[in-house]
């Protein structure tokens, strides 16, 4: 049988590989992934899944053309194997916001990490962990960054594809206000005074949150040219203290660096 | 037998469970010198930073706790935030958010059987390899995993972090149209949910007779999912303000991984657990079917935890259906919320075990304090004495690839959601 022979033989193999590698994270990304359903079988069919702890196939340290990362780097280990792992890879592709700009996890940074780490645990000291949680671009370099907490199976997909294809990903960076408005969704912000992220945040969900009449909270991180200015003044003149807004500004991504500036200016104001 | 043989199995990473956990085990003299579950999943200190912020914030952070079950997660927390606030929420809201659930546990139950479990029964790698064995089944099991998907994402927008939920109720509510949509899919779908149990219980599952005590909410007259009191076939009975008195996590030495004890002891959580003290609250064609089928409820083997799961996917196909029956849109799809200062608790069925939150606010609504126990951590004691009895059996002189397999079958039926790691240690790890 030809199946056979393929495996057998010692010619390089012809399907792309691809690796899932996992970091600090809550895997909803990957998950994504998973409830690909059918399009996640599809996609099995054309490259070669060496690595994806959860689904099955185990080789940690295979040698891939594209490598998924999820997650962000929070301990020694996570450290060094994000270096191994860009080192094995073709392509690294950054997987939703905690491998693009630190993810939930990265709030520590703002606390006394160690204080926090004592409040939690009896024994402190036998925990290893990083005082800042950061995500992977400020360790190895990154081929493309794809946001969204969680990323949308569709984008990793189309993504896979692109690469492969040697065309350039596209990612949308527009900002969710403009897809708020095609999907003819009621603006939250101007009925209701809901502190919208809308006109900070890069589209990419379908604007959900609108539709489903309640403020977005950015978790597709910044837009191109977002005026977090702007909006930390709207976000006062709708009765938000400075540090509702510097909540507001440091939540799922709170390293991208236009949202970790504009949540500083506001802890400044709040600091006055 | 007489002669001397150690075994030493290092199973690095697990494969197909949901965060990373390492297994070691070492044999001397064909016994278990030392067997540990190691958890080393990164603190993620999440208690720590819902601090400070104000409730509407809450469902939306807790649910990056846990891509799996984001729901629970948000469940747990609104019923505490109530307690603590005082808001009292509508008939309508209790009902749809036991939709929402039903959702989760559908997802999440056909994921694990079929992705995660099935593979192991079935003797593959995954269910890449499985799927071009068994098409079928692999083609139904993520058709009832996308219904549960959709399930939630018609509450909640999508099904990982769905951004519906909020404390009192939710953002807004379906449609009649997309209801009248769903109901139809729910009800084509009961044939898959009953071909599934039909070959759930037709499935060789390894003997296993162990002494366990069970947990789980157990409800008046519903099959328990959120309300409910915390129970165990050992007579325990209470709130859930008083789980603190009765449950006790601690920091054990030779593990990676905080262990919740009930007494003291080891307990266990989830699928089995709620089907053990509440299949008397199941239909009865479903009931009947169990028992015809041979399965002695409650059950002493571990193993049945996935003919619980798929037991539990007929009874959520059909209980949504029937949720939704007379489903119309409400005047307002949630309480008013005024926020006090107050303390809340709130426990609710996670599709892998009770999950129980106690959160502290002050009168603006912000968080002063929090605490969360995921049902993995409820389940690490109880998955290590199942590892130690479950390879004795087996017989430690078995080579190690076939006790290295049983190890992860055992793990897996357990179903262990590793980022639930509220508060997971690493020790030293070693990657090999
Ligand atoms: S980006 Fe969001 S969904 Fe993805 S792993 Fe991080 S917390 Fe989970
Ligand atoms: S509207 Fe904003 S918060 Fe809501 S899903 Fe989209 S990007 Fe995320």
């Amino acid at each position: 049988m030809s199946e056979v022979s393929a495996s057998n033989a010692t010619a390089p193999p012809c399907k792309p590989r691809v690796a899932v590698h996992k970091f600090s994270s809550c895997d909803g990304c990957q998950l994504a992934l998973l409830n690909a359903g059918e399009a996640l079988l599809a996609l099995a069919e054309r490259v070669d899944l060496v690595h994806f702890a959860e689904a099955g196939p185990m080789d940690p340290e295979a040698e891939v053309d594209i490598a998924f990362v999820e997650g962000s780097v929070s301990t020694p280990e996570d450290r060094s194997r994000i270096v191994r792992v860009r080192s094995n890879s073709r392509f690294l592709v950054t997987l939703g916001a905690c491998a693009t700009a630190g993810g939930i996890q990265a709030l520590r940074n703002f606390a006394d990490g160690d204080g926090w780490l004592g409040a939690v645990y009896a024994s402190p000291e036998f925990v290893s962990s990083l005082a800042q949680v950061s995500p992977i671009r400020e360790h190895v370099h990154v081929d493309l960054e794809l946001w969204g907490c969680p990323v949308s199976g569709r984008q990793v997909v189309s993504a896979v594809g692109s690469l492969l294809a040697g065309a350039p990903p596209a990612v949308p960076d527009e900002r969710l206000c403009l897809e708020c408005k095609r999907q003819q969704a009621v603006c939250v912000m101007v009925t209701r005074g809901a502190p919208c992220m809308g006109p900070v945040t890069r589209t990419g969900c379908g604007a959900l949150c609108p539709r489903f009449e309640r403020d977005c909270y950015g978790c597709y991180g910044p837009a191109e040219h977002s005026n977090t200015q702007a909006l930390g003044r709207r976000f006062a003149g709708l009765g938000l203290v400075d540090e509702a807004v510097v909540r507001r500004f440091h939540f799922i991504n709170s390293q991208a660096p236009a949202f970790l500036e504009a949540g500083q200016r506001a802890r400044g104001h709040a600091d006055d | 037998m007489t002669e001397r043989r150690d075994v030493r199995i290092e199973v690095p990473v697990l494969a197909r469970v949901e965060g990373e956990g390492a297994l070691s085990l070492e044999v001397r003299d064909g016994r278990i010198e030392r067997l540990q579950l190691r958890i080393y999943e990164p603190p993620r200190l999440f208690e720590k930073f819902l601090e400070g912020r104000g409730h509407e914030e809450i469902p939306d952070a807790v649910a990056r706790i846990c891509g799996i079950c984001p729901v629970a997660y948000q469940m747990s927390a609104v019923a505490a935030l109530e307690q603590a606030m005082g808001v009292g929420i509508d008939d309508w809201v209790r009902r749809m958010r036991r939709v929402f659930y039903c959702g989760e546990w559908l997802q999440s139950h056909a994921l694990h059987i079929h992705l995660l479990a099935a593979p192991d029964f079935l003797g593959y790698d995954s269910v890449v390899e499985m799927a071009k064995g068994h098409p079928d089944l692999v083609r139904r099991g993520l058709r009832l995993q996308a219904l549960g998907n959709d399930l939630i994402a018609l509450f909640g927008g999508r099904s990982v972090h769905p951004v519906g939920a909020c404390v009192g109720g939710f953002h807004h509510a379906p449609t009649v149209a997309a209801v009248a949509a769903m109901r139809t899919r729910l009800n084509d779908a009961q044939e898959d949910a009953r071909a599934l149990l039909d070959w759930a219980l037709a499935l060789p599952v390894p003997d296993s007779d162990q002494d366990f005590v069970s947990v789980a909410l157990r409800h008046p007259q519903d099959y328990a999912m959120a309300e409910g009191c915390i129970v165990s076939d050992r007579g325990l009975d209470i709130g859930a303000e008083a789980f603190e008195a009765h449950f006790r996590e601690l920091q054990v030495p030779h593990s990676t991984a905080l262990h919740a004890l009930l007494h003291d002891e080891p307990y266990m959580v989830g699928p089995l657990a709620r089907l053990n003290l509440n299949h008397e609250r199941l239909p009865e064609a479903l009931r009947e079917r169990l028992l015809a089928a041979g399965l002695r409820l409650p059950s002493r083997n571990p193993f049945h935890s996935l003919i619980a799961r798929a037991a539990e996917i007929a009874f959520i196909v059909g209980e949504a259906a029937r949720l939704l029956a007379d489903y119309a849109e409400p005047p307002l799809p949630a309480a008013a919320v005024t926020p006090r200062a107050g303390m809340g608790f709130g426990a609710t069925e996670a599709p892998r075990g009770l999950l129980w939150h106690r959160y502290e606010v002050d009168d603006a609504g912000h968080v002063r304090s929090a605490r969360i126990v995921p049902p993995t951590s409820q389940n690490q004691a109880r998955i290590e004495a199942d590892l130690r009895q479950s390879l004795e059996l087996l017989g430690l002189d078995q080579p190690d690839e076939a006790l290295r397999l049983r190890g992860e079958q055992v793990i897996r039926s357990y179903d262990p959601c590793i980022s639930c790691a509220t508060h997971f240690l690493r020790l030293d790890v070693r990657r090999r």
